[in-house]
Protein backbone atom coordinates (compact mmCIF):
# COMPACT_ATOMS: atom_id res chain seq x y z
CA UNK A 1 0.00 0.00 0.00
CA UNK A 2 2.84 2.22 -0.68
CA UNK A 3 1.58 5.58 -1.78
CA UNK A 4 -1.57 5.22 -0.28
CA UNK A 5 -3.31 8.57 -0.14
CA UNK A 6 -5.00 9.47 2.86
CA UNK A 7 -6.59 12.67 1.66
CA UNK A 8 -7.99 12.29 -1.71
CA UNK A 9 -9.76 8.77 -2.35
CA UNK A 10 -12.98 9.35 -2.46
CA UNK A 11 -14.75 5.98 -3.08
CA UNK A 12 -16.68 5.35 -0.59
CA UNK A 13 -18.19 8.68 -0.44
CA UNK A 14 -21.26 6.52 -1.26
CA UNK A 15 -21.09 4.44 2.28
CA UNK A 16 -23.27 5.98 4.86
CA UNK A 17 -21.05 6.67 8.44
CA UNK A 18 -23.21 4.44 10.05
CA UNK A 19 -22.70 1.65 7.76
CA UNK A 20 -18.94 2.28 7.77
CA UNK A 21 -18.93 2.09 12.21
CA UNK A 22 -20.67 -1.34 11.11
CA UNK A 23 -18.30 -3.01 9.68
CA UNK A 24 -15.69 -1.42 11.63
CA UNK A 25 -17.27 -2.93 14.64
CA UNK A 26 -18.43 -6.31 13.67
CA UNK A 27 -15.60 -7.64 11.02
CA UNK A 28 -13.06 -6.17 12.93
CA UNK A 29 -11.21 -4.83 9.84
CA UNK A 30 -8.82 -2.12 10.13
CA UNK A 31 -10.37 1.05 8.74
CA UNK A 32 -8.54 4.17 7.89
CA UNK A 33 -10.44 7.42 9.10
CA UNK A 34 -9.51 11.29 8.12
CA UNK A 35 -11.15 14.06 9.98
CA UNK A 36 -11.90 16.67 8.48
CA UNK A 37 -13.62 19.76 9.79
CA UNK A 38 -15.02 17.29 12.73
CA UNK A 39 -16.45 15.15 10.68
CA UNK A 40 -14.62 11.37 9.87
CA UNK A 41 -14.44 9.95 6.68
CA UNK A 42 -13.68 5.99 6.14
CA UNK A 43 -11.27 5.94 3.21
CA UNK A 44 -11.82 1.87 2.87
CA UNK A 45 -10.49 -1.03 4.74
CA UNK A 46 -6.10 -0.77 5.27
CA UNK A 47 -6.05 -4.34 5.13
CA UNK A 48 -1.92 -4.15 5.60
CA UNK A 49 -1.91 -0.22 5.16
CA UNK A 50 0.51 1.84 6.73
CA UNK A 51 0.46 5.07 8.54
CA UNK A 52 4.24 5.53 8.16
CA UNK A 53 4.04 6.44 4.73
CA UNK A 54 1.92 9.87 5.64
CA UNK A 55 4.08 13.25 6.63
CA UNK A 56 3.08 14.89 9.74
CA UNK A 57 3.50 13.18 13.73
CA UNK A 58 1.96 9.62 14.28
CA UNK A 59 1.58 8.47 17.57
CA UNK A 60 0.63 4.71 18.57
CA UNK A 61 -2.62 4.35 20.91
CA UNK A 62 -2.79 0.57 22.26
CA UNK A 63 -4.64 -0.23 25.56
CA UNK A 64 -5.82 -2.86 27.60
CA UNK A 65 -2.96 -5.50 27.34
CA UNK A 66 -4.41 -7.71 30.92
CA UNK A 67 -0.77 -9.06 31.54
CA UNK A 68 -1.65 -11.65 33.64
CA UNK A 69 -4.80 -12.62 31.99
CA UNK A 70 -4.78 -16.42 31.33
CA UNK A 71 -8.69 -17.33 31.07
CA UNK A 72 -10.63 -19.39 27.91
CA UNK A 73 -11.10 -15.96 26.01
CA UNK A 74 -7.21 -15.63 25.80
CA UNK A 75 -5.08 -18.06 28.01
CA UNK A 76 -1.93 -15.98 26.87
CA UNK A 77 -2.26 -12.53 27.44
CA UNK A 78 1.24 -11.51 27.22
CA UNK A 79 2.03 -13.67 23.97
CA UNK A 80 -0.69 -11.48 21.64
CA UNK A 81 0.97 -8.34 23.66
CA UNK A 82 4.12 -9.16 22.20
CA UNK A 83 2.61 -9.98 18.86
CA UNK A 84 0.88 -6.35 19.01
CA UNK A 85 4.60 -4.92 19.66
CA UNK A 86 5.96 -7.28 16.65
CA UNK A 87 3.34 -5.29 14.76
CA UNK A 88 4.73 -2.02 15.79
CA UNK A 89 8.23 -2.89 15.28
CA UNK A 90 7.60 -4.06 11.28
CA UNK A 91 6.14 -0.66 10.93
CA UNK A 92 8.51 1.13 8.02
CA UNK A 93 8.55 4.26 9.73
CA UNK A 94 8.75 4.57 13.73
CA UNK A 95 5.98 6.37 15.19
CA UNK A 96 6.82 9.45 17.32
CA UNK A 97 5.53 7.24 20.23
CA UNK A 98 3.30 5.45 22.21
CA UNK A 99 -0.13 5.70 24.42
CA UNK A 100 -1.41 3.09 26.79
CA UNK A 101 -4.73 3.79 27.63
CA UNK A 102 -4.72 0.89 31.09
CA UNK A 103 -5.17 -1.98 32.22
CA UNK A 104 -1.45 -2.76 31.56
CA UNK A 105 -2.12 -5.71 33.70
CA UNK A 106 -5.19 -8.02 34.82
CA UNK A 107 -4.16 -7.90 38.94
CA UNK A 108 -1.59 -5.09 39.25
CA UNK A 109 0.73 -8.03 40.84
CA UNK A 110 4.69 -6.76 40.49
CA UNK A 111 5.61 -9.97 38.51
CA UNK A 112 2.72 -8.48 35.81
CA UNK A 113 3.74 -5.10 35.38
CA UNK A 114 7.61 -6.78 35.10
CA UNK A 115 6.35 -9.04 32.32
CA UNK A 116 4.27 -5.52 30.22
CA UNK A 117 7.43 -3.50 30.60
CA UNK A 118 10.03 -6.15 29.62
CA UNK A 119 7.49 -6.75 25.91
CA UNK A 120 6.42 -2.58 26.08
CA UNK A 121 9.85 -1.51 25.71
CA UNK A 122 10.70 -3.73 23.00
CA UNK A 123 9.23 -0.91 20.76
CA UNK A 124 11.71 1.37 21.73
CA UNK A 125 8.96 4.46 22.08
CA UNK A 126 8.62 6.38 25.01
CA UNK A 127 5.13 5.53 26.59
CA UNK A 128 2.24 7.88 28.14
CA UNK A 129 0.46 5.59 30.13
CA UNK A 130 -2.75 6.10 32.13
CA UNK A 131 -4.17 3.46 34.73
CA UNK A 132 -7.50 1.20 34.43
CA UNK A 133 -9.01 0.03 36.99
CA UNK A 134 -7.28 -3.09 36.61
CA UNK A 135 -3.74 -1.82 37.17
CA UNK A 136 -4.86 -0.15 40.85
CA UNK A 137 -6.01 -3.35 42.76
CA UNK A 138 -2.58 -4.11 44.96
CA UNK A 139 -2.95 -4.06 48.64
CA UNK A 140 -1.32 -1.14 48.83
CA UNK A 141 -2.05 0.35 45.83
CA UNK A 142 1.51 1.82 45.01
CA UNK A 143 2.81 0.12 42.27
CA UNK A 144 1.38 1.55 39.11
CA UNK A 145 2.34 4.99 40.79
CA UNK A 146 5.86 3.80 41.37
CA UNK A 147 6.44 2.72 37.53
CA UNK A 148 4.10 5.17 36.10
CA UNK A 149 3.34 8.33 37.73
CA UNK A 150 6.42 10.07 37.88
CA UNK A 151 5.61 13.74 37.19
CA UNK A 152 1.91 13.23 37.29
CA UNK A 153 -0.65 14.85 39.67
CA UNK A 154 -3.39 13.34 41.86
CA UNK A 155 -3.87 9.29 41.09
CA UNK A 156 -1.64 10.08 37.53
CA UNK A 157 -3.18 12.72 35.41
CA UNK A 158 -0.53 15.17 33.56
CA UNK A 159 -0.56 16.91 29.88
CA UNK A 160 2.29 16.92 27.72
CA UNK A 161 2.68 18.46 23.96
CA UNK A 162 4.27 16.90 21.23
CA UNK A 163 4.50 17.47 17.53
CA UNK A 164 2.24 20.66 18.16
CA UNK A 165 -0.80 18.96 19.96
CA UNK A 166 -1.78 19.06 23.43
CA UNK A 167 -2.11 15.57 25.07
CA UNK A 168 -4.01 15.42 28.35
CA UNK A 169 -3.92 11.78 29.93
CA UNK A 170 -7.05 11.85 32.93
CA UNK A 171 -7.39 8.79 35.89
CA UNK A 172 -11.59 7.97 35.65
CA UNK A 173 -10.91 4.86 37.17
CA UNK A 174 -10.35 6.23 41.65
CA UNK A 175 -12.61 6.67 44.13
CA UNK A 176 -15.92 5.42 41.48
CA UNK A 177 -19.12 5.60 43.68
CA UNK A 178 -21.38 2.78 44.21
CA UNK A 179 -24.29 2.74 41.29
CA UNK A 180 -22.20 4.77 39.28
CA UNK A 181 -19.71 4.71 36.16
CA UNK A 182 -16.28 6.21 35.69
CA UNK A 183 -15.08 8.90 37.89
CA UNK A 184 -13.03 12.13 37.29
CA UNK A 185 -13.40 14.08 40.67
CA UNK A 186 -13.33 17.74 40.97
CA UNK A 187 -9.95 17.92 42.09
CA UNK A 188 -9.00 16.23 38.10
CA UNK A 189 -11.27 18.68 36.64
CA UNK A 190 -10.31 21.75 38.44
CA UNK A 191 -6.83 20.88 36.98
CA UNK A 192 -7.78 20.50 33.47
CA UNK A 193 -9.80 23.82 33.15
CA UNK A 194 -6.45 25.13 34.63
CA UNK A 195 -4.37 23.11 32.26
CA UNK A 196 -6.87 24.53 29.09
CA UNK A 197 -6.62 28.05 30.29
CA UNK A 198 -5.22 30.54 28.14
CA UNK A 199 -4.02 28.05 25.56
CA UNK A 200 -4.56 28.80 21.90
CA UNK A 201 -8.00 27.00 20.73
CA UNK A 202 -6.64 26.22 17.10
CA UNK A 203 -4.40 23.66 19.37
CA UNK A 204 -5.36 20.16 18.27
CA UNK A 205 -6.35 18.69 22.11
CA UNK A 206 -5.79 15.19 22.62
CA UNK A 207 -7.48 13.69 25.96
CA UNK A 208 -7.10 10.12 26.67
CA UNK A 209 -8.04 8.17 29.85
CA UNK A 210 -9.34 4.20 30.16
CA UNK A 211 -12.93 4.45 30.69
CA UNK A 212 -15.00 5.99 27.61
CA UNK A 213 -15.36 9.81 28.03
CA UNK A 214 -18.72 9.31 26.42
CA UNK A 215 -21.32 7.06 27.17
CA UNK A 216 -21.07 3.87 25.34
CA UNK A 217 -23.40 1.79 27.44
CA UNK A 218 -24.24 2.37 31.26
CA UNK A 219 -25.98 -0.92 31.94
CA UNK A 220 -22.30 -2.20 31.60
CA UNK A 221 -20.48 0.77 33.05
CA UNK A 222 -19.35 1.89 30.00
CA UNK A 223 -19.31 5.77 30.78
CA UNK A 224 -17.57 8.51 33.00
CA UNK A 225 -20.11 10.05 35.03
CA UNK A 226 -18.43 13.49 35.44
CA UNK A 227 -17.21 13.61 31.58
CA UNK A 228 -19.58 16.28 30.28
CA UNK A 229 -17.69 19.08 32.49
CA UNK A 230 -14.30 17.70 30.95
CA UNK A 231 -15.68 18.37 27.28
CA UNK A 232 -17.59 21.62 28.37
CA UNK A 233 -13.69 22.97 28.99
CA UNK A 234 -12.52 21.33 25.70
CA UNK A 235 -15.46 23.33 23.53
CA UNK A 236 -13.97 26.02 21.72
CA UNK A 237 -11.29 24.34 20.38
CA UNK A 238 -11.19 23.61 16.96
CA UNK A 239 -9.92 19.64 17.12
CA UNK A 240 -10.50 17.47 19.92
CA UNK A 241 -10.19 13.87 19.76
CA UNK A 242 -10.97 11.60 22.42
CA UNK A 243 -9.02 8.10 22.85
CA UNK A 244 -10.17 5.28 25.40
CA UNK A 245 -10.07 1.60 26.23
CA UNK A 246 -11.78 -0.78 28.46
CA UNK A 247 -14.21 -1.78 26.06
CA UNK A 248 -12.13 -4.19 24.12
CA UNK A 249 -13.49 -3.04 21.05
CA UNK A 250 -13.51 -0.31 18.15
CA UNK A 251 -16.37 2.46 18.95
CA UNK A 252 -16.49 5.86 17.41
CA UNK A 253 -18.85 8.55 17.72
CA UNK A 254 -18.49 12.40 16.52
CA UNK A 255 -20.12 15.48 18.27
CA UNK A 256 -19.31 18.97 16.93
CA UNK A 257 -15.53 19.63 16.77
CA UNK A 258 -14.81 16.08 19.06
CA UNK A 259 -14.21 12.68 17.80
CA UNK A 260 -14.56 9.93 20.61
CA UNK A 261 -12.81 6.71 19.44
CA UNK A 262 -12.10 3.25 21.73
CA UNK A 263 -9.36 0.98 21.11
CA UNK A 264 -9.35 -2.76 20.80
CA UNK A 265 -7.21 -4.81 23.52
CA UNK A 266 -4.34 -6.68 22.93
CA UNK A 267 -5.86 -9.42 24.84
CA UNK A 268 -9.08 -10.30 25.08
CA UNK A 269 -12.25 -8.91 23.13
CA UNK A 270 -15.63 -7.93 24.74
CA UNK A 271 -19.19 -8.32 23.47
CA UNK A 272 -20.63 -5.65 21.54
CA UNK A 273 -23.15 -3.44 24.42
CA UNK A 274 -26.12 -5.82 25.33
CA UNK A 275 -25.41 -8.46 23.02
CA UNK A 276 -24.27 -11.05 25.88
CA UNK A 277 -25.24 -11.20 29.50
CA UNK A 278 -22.42 -9.23 30.50
CA UNK A 279 -19.51 -7.48 29.47
CA UNK A 280 -16.83 -9.88 30.89
CA UNK A 281 -13.95 -11.72 28.49
CA UNK A 282 -15.92 -12.98 25.07
CA UNK A 283 -14.61 -16.69 24.05
CA UNK A 284 -14.58 -16.88 20.00
CA UNK A 285 -12.85 -19.72 18.09
CA UNK A 286 -8.87 -19.54 18.18
CA UNK A 287 -8.82 -18.47 14.43
CA UNK A 288 -11.02 -15.36 14.86
CA UNK A 289 -9.22 -14.22 18.39
CA UNK A 290 -6.89 -12.11 16.76
CA UNK A 291 -9.22 -10.32 14.21
CA UNK A 292 -10.83 -8.82 17.37
CA UNK A 293 -7.47 -8.03 18.97
CA UNK A 294 -5.30 -4.76 17.49
CA UNK A 295 -3.38 -1.49 17.78
CA UNK A 296 -4.92 1.84 16.98
CA UNK A 297 -2.44 4.84 15.24
CA UNK A 298 -3.41 8.26 14.62
CA UNK A 299 -1.88 10.42 12.22
CA UNK A 300 -1.93 14.36 12.71
CA UNK A 301 -0.41 16.67 9.89
CA UNK A 302 0.34 20.39 11.33
CA UNK A 303 -1.84 22.78 10.10
CA UNK A 304 -4.73 20.95 9.03
CA UNK A 305 -6.13 19.96 12.24
CA UNK A 306 -7.34 16.25 11.24
CA UNK A 307 -5.90 13.26 12.80
CA UNK A 308 -6.59 10.37 11.46
CA UNK A 309 -7.13 6.73 12.96
CA UNK A 310 -6.14 3.62 11.74
CA UNK A 311 -7.38 0.41 13.31
CA UNK A 312 -5.53 -1.94 13.05
CA UNK A 313 -5.76 -5.61 13.78
CA UNK A 314 -3.06 -8.13 15.05
CA UNK A 315 -4.66 -10.36 12.17
CA UNK A 316 -6.69 -10.75 9.68
CA UNK B 1 -25.04 -38.90 66.00
CA UNK B 2 -25.70 -42.64 64.79
CA UNK B 3 -27.94 -43.72 67.42
CA UNK B 4 -30.08 -40.76 67.68
CA UNK B 5 -33.80 -41.43 68.32
CA UNK B 6 -36.81 -40.04 66.99
CA UNK B 7 -37.65 -37.70 69.66
CA UNK B 8 -34.09 -36.15 69.83
CA UNK B 9 -34.35 -36.17 66.28
CA UNK B 10 -37.20 -33.79 66.64
CA UNK B 11 -35.50 -31.50 68.75
CA UNK B 12 -32.98 -31.12 66.43
CA UNK B 13 -35.44 -30.38 63.98
CA UNK B 14 -37.02 -27.35 65.92
CA UNK B 15 -33.64 -25.89 67.09
CA UNK B 16 -32.92 -25.95 63.38
CA UNK B 17 -36.57 -23.64 63.03
CA UNK B 18 -35.68 -21.79 65.81
CA UNK B 19 -32.58 -20.68 64.41
CA UNK B 20 -32.73 -20.49 60.62
CA UNK B 21 -29.67 -18.34 59.70
CA UNK B 22 -27.25 -21.04 61.54
CA UNK B 23 -28.94 -23.91 59.91
CA UNK B 24 -29.16 -22.34 56.26
CA UNK B 25 -25.46 -20.64 56.56
CA UNK B 26 -24.15 -23.74 54.79
CA UNK B 27 -26.37 -23.12 51.96
CA UNK B 28 -27.90 -20.19 51.97
CA UNK B 29 -25.78 -17.45 53.19
CA UNK B 30 -24.01 -17.30 49.68
CA UNK B 31 -23.54 -14.32 47.16
CA UNK B 32 -22.50 -15.28 43.91
CA UNK B 33 -21.32 -13.19 40.94
CA UNK B 34 -21.79 -14.10 37.77
CA UNK B 35 -21.96 -11.88 34.55
CA UNK B 36 -21.32 -9.05 36.76
CA UNK B 37 -24.24 -9.28 39.28
CA UNK B 38 -24.51 -10.15 42.58
CA UNK B 39 -26.98 -12.57 43.21
CA UNK B 40 -29.20 -12.19 45.26
CA UNK B 41 -29.06 -8.45 45.02
CA UNK B 42 -30.71 -8.45 48.21
CA UNK B 43 -30.04 -11.11 50.98
CA UNK B 44 -32.04 -11.10 54.36
CA UNK B 45 -30.04 -12.82 57.24
CA UNK B 46 -30.05 -12.53 61.38
CA UNK B 47 -27.81 -11.22 63.42
CA UNK B 48 -24.50 -13.05 63.79
CA UNK B 49 -24.68 -14.72 60.43
CA UNK B 50 -21.36 -14.78 58.11
CA UNK B 51 -22.14 -14.12 54.65
CA UNK B 52 -19.58 -15.09 52.22
CA UNK B 53 -19.10 -13.64 48.59
CA UNK B 54 -17.68 -15.96 45.60
CA UNK B 55 -16.39 -14.35 42.48
CA UNK B 56 -17.31 -16.92 39.24
CA UNK B 57 -16.25 -14.21 37.10
CA UNK B 58 -13.56 -14.30 35.07
CA UNK B 59 -12.65 -10.76 35.58
CA UNK B 60 -11.58 -9.73 39.43
CA UNK B 61 -14.70 -7.93 41.66
CA UNK B 62 -14.61 -6.21 44.77
CA UNK B 63 -17.36 -6.12 47.80
CA UNK B 64 -17.45 -2.47 49.31
CA UNK B 65 -19.55 -1.29 52.11
CA UNK B 66 -18.54 2.09 53.21
CA UNK B 67 -16.54 1.99 56.44
CA UNK B 68 -18.37 -1.56 57.42
CA UNK B 69 -16.17 -3.54 54.80
CA UNK B 70 -13.79 -3.79 52.29
CA UNK B 71 -12.85 -7.29 50.36
CA UNK B 72 -9.39 -7.87 48.79
CA UNK B 73 -9.64 -7.81 44.95
CA UNK B 74 -10.98 -11.38 44.35
CA UNK B 75 -9.80 -13.17 41.12
CA UNK B 76 -12.09 -15.90 39.75
CA UNK B 77 -13.05 -18.15 42.45
CA UNK B 78 -11.86 -16.28 45.29
CA UNK B 79 -14.37 -15.72 48.44
CA UNK B 80 -14.68 -12.97 51.07
CA UNK B 81 -16.44 -13.46 54.61
CA UNK B 82 -18.17 -10.78 56.65
CA UNK B 83 -20.25 -11.37 59.86
CA UNK B 84 -22.68 -9.07 60.50
CA UNK B 85 -23.00 -8.18 64.58
CA UNK B 86 -25.19 -5.01 64.11
CA UNK B 87 -28.79 -5.00 62.55
CA UNK B 88 -29.49 -3.13 59.51
CA UNK B 89 -29.41 -2.39 56.11
CA UNK B 90 -25.79 -2.90 54.11
CA UNK B 91 -25.34 -1.54 50.43
CA UNK B 92 -22.33 -2.73 48.94
CA UNK B 93 -20.69 -1.84 45.57
CA UNK B 94 -18.10 -3.92 43.62
CA UNK B 95 -15.05 -1.29 43.74
CA UNK B 96 -14.06 -1.59 39.94
CA UNK B 97 -17.59 -1.95 38.34
CA UNK B 98 -19.96 0.20 40.49
CA UNK B 99 -22.93 -0.66 38.73
CA UNK B 100 -22.70 -3.76 40.39
CA UNK B 101 -24.97 -2.99 43.44
CA UNK B 102 -26.04 -5.39 46.42
CA UNK B 103 -27.66 -5.61 49.70
CA UNK B 104 -27.79 -7.58 52.81
CA UNK B 105 -30.68 -7.02 55.43
CA UNK B 106 -29.69 -7.79 58.86
CA UNK B 107 -32.20 -8.06 61.24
Amino acid sequence: MSGFDHDHRDEDRGVSRRKVLECMTWAGTGVLWTVTGGVPRSLGMVGSAQAAESPGMTFLQISDSHVGFDKPANPNALGTLEEAIGKINAMPAKPAFMIHTGDITHLSKAAEFDNAERIISQAKLDVHYVPGEHDLIDEEVKLYKERYGRGTRGAGWYSFDAGGVHFIGLVNVVDLKAGGLGNLGAEQLAWLENDLKGRSKSTPIVLFAHIPLWTVYPTWGWGTEDSGRALEYVKGFGSVTVLNGHIHQVMQKVEGNVTFHTARSTAFPQPAPGTAPSPGPMKVEDARLRSLLGIASVNFKQGQERLAIIDTPLHG
Amino acid sequence: MSTINRRDFGIAVAAAMLLPATAARAEGMEVHIDNFVFQPAQLNVKLGTTVTWTNRDDIPHTVVCAGKFRSKTMDTDDSFSFTFTAAGDYKYFCSLHPHMTGMIRVE
